[in-house]
Order: C-alpha cells, then sequence, then structure tokens
C-alpha cells in the first residue's frame, strides 16, 4: 500500500493492528480449543495426542480427519458430573441475575430521580468498586462472614442468634457475592434507558389517575426494557463461567462448570475434556451473545 | 414543566442501601488492615504491623512487582491498540471483515475468563511459548484493548465530526487532521482507557493463572492461594495498599476528564 493511498484512508489503515491482534490471540486460540477438544488424551507433555500435523502433507491431514474423535463430547453427556455442572451453572447464573434485578432497578431507579448534578456522583459512586479489585472485595466478605467474623459477632450483640450461624461454604454466601460484584454491571445499563425516559409519560399516567405501582408497572418498566435486557445479559453470561466466587464462598460439594473446567485442566490434567467443555459452554452462550449484539445494534440505531 | 425532584422516600432508601451494600465491606476491611491484633475479628488497638508484615513478605512483594509490570506493559500496548480499533470502526469507513472485527473486540467482554484463558493456553502450549511476563502480558492486553477500544469509542461518537472536517477543509490531511484536532479531544478517554486496562490487569487472576508459569505469579494470584488458606490479617493490609492505589489510578483519570472539559469542551467524563 502507497502511503498516498494510506493517507487516504487512515482508518483502513489504522485497523490492521488490532485486527492481526484479535486474530492472533483471540480467534486462533479457539482454533487451538475446537481442535484439541477432538483430539484422544494423552499421558505426556501435551497431554492430548496431535491432530493434524501440518508438516506431513495433504494424506496425512485427510486421515487426522478420518481419525478425529468425538469421544470427549460423548463424555461430557454421559458423565452425571458434567450434565450437573452445566445445570448447576446454568441455575446459578439465573437466580443470581433475578436477584440482581430486583436490588438493582431500584437503586438504578433512585439515581434516575435525582437532581442532575447528583446523578453523575452517584454514577461515579456505582462506578467506583467496579474498580476495585473483586478478588479484594470478595476477600472482604469473608472477613465479615467468617465463624467468628463481625455478621455473627453482631447477631450475637443483639440476641438474634444464640450461636454462630455458618455462613461461609454456602450458597447464600455465594449468591451474596455474585450480587455484590455483579451490582455495577445491572445498575449501570438500567440507570442509562430509565435516566433518558421522558417523566412527563410518567405524570401523564398519574395525572389520569393510575396509582403508583400502576405507573411503574404499565409505563416505567416497560420502557426500560431495553436497559433490563442489557443487565441480564451483562450478568448472566459472565455468571455462567464464574470460578472464584463459587471457589471461595460456595461449599465444595456441588461445583459450577468454570470449576470443573479448572480441575479438569489443572488437576486431572485431561486437556481434551476441558477443551470439550469449553466449546459446549460457549455453544451455551453463543445464543444470549448474538442477543447481546443485536440489542446493542438497535440501541446504537435509535440514538 | 420538569418538577424540580421527583424523589420519594423509597428512591431515597434503596439508594442509601445500596451505597451502603456496596461500600460498607470494603470500609470495614480497610480499618481492619491497621487492626494491632492477630485475630483478625477482635480489634485489638490500631497498628500498622500488618503493612511492616507485607513489606517483609518477600514473595508478596516479588508478585506484586511482577503485577504492576504486567499492568503497565499490557495497558500500554492495549490503548495503541484499542484507540486503532476504535478509529477504525468510528470513522465509519467498510472494510473487509468489519463485523468480524467487531465480533472479536465486543466478544471478551463478556466471555468468560475460563475460556479465554484456556484457549489462550493452549495457544502457547501449541507454540513451545515459555510461560510468564510476556505470556500474561499478551493475555491481558487482549483482554484490555477491548475496554479500551470500547471507552474510546464512544468518546469518537459524542464528538462533533466538523471539527475534524474543518481542519480538512482548510488542507490537513485526514491523518494530520486526525493528530492535530481529533486526538487531543480524546485524549482524556485515552487516559482513561489506559487506567481502566492498568487496573483490569491488576485485578485479574483468572487468565493469569492459564497463562503464567511456575514462579512468576503474580499478587493477585499469590493473595488468592493465601486466601484459600484461610484469613490472614496481612492480606487485609495489602488489599488496602491495592485499593489505596486504585483510588490515586481513579482521582488522576478524573482530574484528566476535568482538565479537558475546562478547555471548553463540555462532553461527557468518560
Amino acid at each position: 500500500m502507497s502511503a498516498r493511498r494510506i493517507f487516504a484512508r487512515p482508518a483502513r489503515f489504522a485497523v490492521i493492528a488490532p485486527y492481526v491482534w484479535m486474530v492472533l490471540f483471540f480467534l486462533v486460540p479457539f482454533g487451538f480449543v475446537l481442535k484439541i477438544s477432538l483430539s484422544q488424551t494423552a499421558i505426556a507433555q501435551p497431554p492430548y495426542e496431535p491432530v493434524f500435523d501440518l508438516t506431513a502433507g495433504w494424506t496425512a491431514i485427510k486421515a487426522a480427519f478420518a481419525a478425529l474423535s468425538i469421544d470427549n463430547f460423548k463424555l461430557l453427556i454421559s458423565d452425571e458430573l458434567y450434565v450437573f455442572a452445566y445445570v448447576r451453572s446454568l441455575t446459578v447464573a439465573a437466580t443470581a441475575t433475578a436477584l440482581l434485578l430486583l436490588i438493582g432497578y431500584p437503586i438504578a431507579y433512585g439515581m434516575a430521580r435525582l437532581p442532575r448534578r447528583w446523578q453523575a456522583v452517584a454514577m461515579v459512586l456505582v462506578i467506583v468498586p467496579f474498580w476495585t479489585s473483586f478478588l479484594i472485595r470478595i476477600y472482604a466478605w469473608i472477613n465479615i462472614l467468617q465463624h467468628d467474623g463481625l455478621l455473627n459477632q453482631i447477631l450475637l450483640a443483639l440476641h438474634l442468634v444464640s450461636e454462630p450461624v455458618v455462613w461461609l461454604s454456602t450458597d447464600s454466601a455465594m449468591y451474596l457475592g455474585i450480587v455484590y460484584s455483579y451490582l455495577p454491571f445491572m445498575i449501570l445499563p438500567l440507570y442509562a434507558t430509565l435516566a433518558k425516559m421522558e417523566p412527563a409519560l410518567e405524570e401523564a399516567a398519574a395525572d389520569l389517575g393510575a396509582a403508583p405501582l400502576k405507573v411503574f408497572w404499565l409505563v416505567t418498566f416497560p420502557l426500560s426494557l431495553p436497559g433490563v435486557g442489557a443487565g441480564v445479559l451483562l450478568c448472566f453470561i459472565p455468571i455462567v463461567g464464574e470460578f472464584v466466587i463459587p471457589d471461595l464462598l460456595a461449599g465444595s460439594n456441588s461445583l459450577m462448570i468454570g470449576q470443573t473446567l479448572w480441575l479438569e485442566f489443572f488437576t486431572n490434567k485431561d486437556w481434551p475434556v476441558a477443551s470439550a467443555a469449553a466449546v459446549v459452554l460457549l455453544i451455551v452462550l453463543l445464543a444470549p451473545l448474538l442477543l447481546y449484539e443485536r440489542l446493542q445494534r438497535r440501541q446504537l440505531e435509535e440514538r | 414543566m420538569r418538577k424540580p425532584t421527583r424523589l420519594s422516600r423509597f428512591n431515597i432508601a434503596s439508594l442509601a442501601l445500596g451505597l451502603a451494600f456496596l461500600y460498607l465491606p470494603i470500609l470495614i476491611l480497610v480499618i481492619y488492615s491497621f487492626n494491632a491484633s492477630r485475630l483478625v475479628t477482635v480489634w485489638g488497638g490500631w497498628s500498622l504491623r500488618w503493612y511492616r508484615e507485607f513489606f517483609n513478605d518477600r514473595a508478596m512483594i516479588e508478585a506484586a512487582w511482577m503485577s504492576l509490570r504486567v499492568a503497565a506493559c499490557s495497558a500500554t500496548i492495549a490503548t495503541l491498540l484499542g484507540t486503532l480499533a476504535a478509529v477504525a470502526l468510528s470513522r465509519g469507513e467498510r472494510f473487509r471483515g468489519r463485523t468480524l472485527f467487531s465480533g472479536m473486540l465486543y466478544a471478551p467482554l463478556v466471555m468468560p475468563e475460563v475460556i479465554t484463558g484456556l484457549s489462550l493456553l493452549l495457544l502457547f502450549v501449541a507454540l513451545n511459548a515459555e510461560r510468564g511476563f510476556w505470556t500474561v502480558t499478551i493475555a491481558h492486553t487482549t483482554l484490555t484493548m477491548c475496554f479500551v477500544a470500547v471507552v474510546v469509542q464512544s468518546r469518537l461518537g459524542s464528538l462533533d465530526r466538523s471539527l475534524e472536517e474543518a481542519a480538512m477543509d482548510l488542507g490537513c490531511d485526514p491523518v494530520r487532521a486526525f493528530v492535530a484536532v481529533t486526538l487531543p479531544l480524546i485524549a482524556p478517554a485515552i487516559v482513561a482507557g489506559w487506567m481502566l486496562a492498568f487496573t483490569l490487569s491488576l485485578d485479574d487472576l483468572v487468565i493469569a493463572s492459564f497463562t503464567t508459569g511456575p514462579g512468576s505469579a503474580t499478587l493477585p494470584i499469590r493473595i488468592y492461594s493465601e486466601v484459600r488458606l484461610g484469613v490472614k490479617p496481612e492480606i487485609n493490609a495489602i488489599c488496602t495498599l491495592v485499593i489505596a492505589l486504585i483510588a490515586v489510578v481513579i482521582v488522576i483519570a478524573s482530574l484528566a476528564s476535568k482538565l479537558s472539559s475546562s478547555q471548553g469542551d463540555s462532553a461527557a467524563p468518560l
């Protein structure tokens, strides 16, 4: 490309470096996941049989294709542990997202009704915890929830319980941790749509005699649905693959798919099965991802 | 006419509770990091004991140093690449594979980190690359450049394009118009993007665990392995230091965007 043409189309030129980077370090690695998910486990380093050897020529590649094995995927379906982990991940993500919506909506609603100047302050206040390390935030809760932690001390002092309650290593602790970590992701898209909403619409409904709850249910909530959709997807998808929060806060007897993947990879060293599990997880998540893309595009067009 | 305030008691209560929920645990952690007692839950008076303990812990210091280097390095590369990507996408010229490109750019934002980490590890193993500083840096760059691209792109979207066009009408070529007019205007977003990339890298545990090698643990990896063994007061001190560092970063980022708005540019910060 001559210098002249570069100057004429700088945007086209700008894309080359990030494009190459993303192909190399995002797309190609997925190729490897896919490839290894189709190969056999081996006891060696790396712990899988090579599938294609590109140096061996076309006939070898054809032979390799014939030898591709979907055993790893069959194993996933037949293994109760995996099926259970997928189901549990989806259930946990759905429950946590519902909780997030219930808790996040009133906060976002309150923010949107603040005077303009205070809205900016409130937004910064919601974003700041997102900048603070999530590991630290989970650790903060471990401090509070442990056997002789602050929560139990307060409950004992108030005589609400007679002996310390076990909080850590329970599902409640895990949900608390997830809700705490993902709350900004739910509040921000909700706030964005609620703040843009014309207050005259709610006032008109009230003037026409609708009770506050009816105004909310018939006017406010339907109009905020794009924000609800964005918030739900922004939370649901990463929670399905969540690994650290359940590992630190939930009990060890029921694993989510992220933890199962991790164990399979690092402890059992069964890379092909772990890769197959990742492929399945990706396919499960692809639908909401595509939905999210379309939603974003529609919002961009509306602007 | 819009009424000046439409806040109900319910609104105020939910805001106050929400903010308390977000901040109290962190506040408690910071306070307990100054606790003299070895027991994490018993208050034994103010003390800097656990900070001293941290500065004497060589493994922790090394991990912190590794994390800072990775974060600075990957944030810088990510800012360069992310800004280029944002310019390419928002300056709307059609190019081949645009949909694929924007898809690749948005996917890591929501993708579970376990998958990203696993796929990068498989790549590094296949390439026979020695895992350590550079592999973690590459992994973090890939993740954080997407965030930079989003931040810079939203800023570019809110800019008045006619400024750039005016410069070109006055004889600038597109590149010069971009450097002389657009770049100063989006500089705060670029700074904010760098800061975001820096803190994200500093924070990341999952991807770093997959892509690092033996002997080069980052701070979150070390903290994680300590936390799994049980609560130690030293961790409170380390966490407080990280929070302080991030607070400084946020202040600088907000100052950068304030500075630009005082220069007569009224676009929203970040």
